[in-house]
């Protein structure tokens, strides 16, 4: 019996199923987290109002996202719901899924990095007379992303891997087309190691433009020259 | 210009600020000091309604600062403010600093806005450093530069808070000289300052606020005369000493 198949490796790497698997996983990423971003910058705000009507319903979704697996949000989503007569498909369940989960942690990246703005720098641009809205786009936000975009960028790299885990919803990803040509070829490890370097392919990209991100963001400080002309 | 009438101002149960009355009128330069703790930021962020204050009446060219009714923003537009801390905004170049709110509050055209800015930096002798970021600047630039930001502005009158406080010593001189300046121009200056020399040579006036109250209010030759109060008196010589 052979220990490993090289033949069976290159070939799966270069199958067209599993490839298609790999590209569900990054639109899956991509999608989700284009929604996470929307829907937790909407909620970051809503936590820092001094309303407590408007901030305690986003601190409940906060904690109630972020103090359950995304394991079972998903089941509920796919499998509970319809329960109650709301019907998803499965790309549907793990898109919103994905997205309600991700929304609750980039919430509270994002609070904490419009958290961190100095005070001072609202201060001065209101002593400029600009406008509550006009501080929070031209001065907060744009010091808050710098300040976010390392975290945001981790988040991308956890996301990325996170997907695999629609697969128990029979979401087809990579790990889902992964097991299903298991069940068909029995090469195990073959197998999984090509699924483990397609994330890693993936992963090691995304660092590649996080890393770029973070220059760009850092443009600014840049270290003082001499004084003087 | 500027018009305090019994200024009270609490920070939850202790008022800060006691039954406060002064006026500053049109090209007048006022030089606030006091101990530490004594109120003189809380009376100057009162006047542009950085701080909210519980009774009196701040009016601001003929504009009531209290009243619910004044749109606040419009009224700080007006009044140029500089910080101990500079206050820069990190994030955008020099002449963007400038441009930012004459563009955005007074809506101003980019080309405008960008004129003027690099006219005010030639003033402050910063037209070199147009295009570079806050932090590529020593802190007695960055002040000058927040000095040309305020101006940008147009102000009717400049509020100081301890410009060069957070300096080093040889970049002091040269922030005293752009405030010099200004007020020769004729600028309405209200500066908190512990800058004596300055106070002396530019100042009309000099108030001395002492536990929430203004104790002393007198033109600044009087202040450094022999008629100041014990207490200014003493303040004074602790200053002087380093
Ligand atoms: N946000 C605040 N909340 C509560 N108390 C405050 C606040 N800001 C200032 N105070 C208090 O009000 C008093 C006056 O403060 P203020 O900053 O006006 O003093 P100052 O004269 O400017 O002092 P310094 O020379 O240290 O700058 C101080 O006792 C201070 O502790
Ligand atoms: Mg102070």
């Amino acid at each position: 019996m052979k220990i490993w198949d090289w033949a069976g490796f290159f070939e799966y790497l270069v199958n067209p199923y599993i490839l298609a698997g790999a590209w569900a996983t990054l639109w899956l990423t991509a999608v989700s987290m284009v929604c996470g971003l929307a829907l937790g910058f909407v909620l970051a705000l809503m936590r820092r109002a001094p309303r407590r009507l408007v901030a305690a319903p986003a601190g409940f979704y906060v904690w109630l996202f972020r103090g359950t697996p995304l394991l079972v949000q998903l089941i509920v989503i796919y499998t509970g719901l319809p329960q109650l007569g709301i019907k998803f498909g499965v790309i549907q369940s793990a898109l919103i899924g994905l997205s309600l989960n991700e929304a609750a942690y980039l919430a509270e990246i994002i609070r904490a990095g419009i958290d961190a703005v100095p005070p001072g720098q609202v201060r001065a641009a209101r002593a400029l007379g600009m406008r509550e809205r006009q501080i929070m786009r031209y001065i907060v936000l744009p010091q808050a992303l710098r300040i976010v975009i390392p975290p945001l960028g981790n988040s991308v790299n956890g996301l990325l891997k996170t997907t695999s885990i629609t697969s128990v919803i029979s979401m087809e990803e990579l790990l889902r087309r992964t097991q299903v040509l298991i069940q068909e070829q029995f090469e195990v490890l073959e197998l999984f190691s090509v699924a483990a370097l397609y994330y890693l392919a993936m992963t090691t990209l995304w660092q590649l433009v996080q890393h770029r991100l973070e220059r760009y963001a850092g443009r600014s400080d840049a270290p003082p020259t001499a004084a003087g002309a | 210009m500027i018009d305090i009438r019994n200024l009270t101002k609490r920070y939850g149960s202790t008022a800060v600020l006691k039954d406060c009355s002064t006026h500053v009128a049109k090209g007048e330069v006022v030089v606030v000091c006091g101990p530490s703790g004594s109120g003189k930021s809380t009376l100057i962020k009162c006047v542009n309604a950085l701080e909210p204050f519980e009774a009196g009446t701040i009016m601001v060219d003929g504009i009531s600062v209290g009243d619910p009714a004044t749109d606040l923003p419009s009224l700080r537009a007006r009044v140029g403010m500089v910080f101990q801390n500079f206050e820069l905004f990190p994030h955008l170049k020099i002449i963007e600093n400038l441009t930012l709110a004459p563009e955005k509050v007074l809506g101003r055209s980019p080309d405008f806005a960008r004129r003027k800015g690099l006219d005010l930096l030639d003033r402050v002798g910063l037209a070199a450093h147009a295009r570079k970021y806050p932090g590529q600047l020593s802190g007695g630039q960055q002040q000058r530069v927040a000095i040309a930001r305020a101006l940008a502005m147009d102000p009717l009158a400049m509020l100081f808070d301890e410009p060069t406080s957070a300096l080093d010593p040889e970049m002091i001189s040269e922030v005293l000289d752009v405030m010099t300046a200004l007020a020769r121009d004729g600028m309405t200056m209200m500066c908190v300052t512990h800058e004596m020399g300055f106070a002396r040579r530019v100042a009309h006036r000099v108030i001395f606020i002492d536990g929430g109250t203004i104790a002393e209010d007198r033109p600044a030759a009087e202040f450094f005369g022999d008629t100041a109060s014990p207490r200014a008196k003493s303040f004074l010589s602790r200053i002087l000493q380093h």
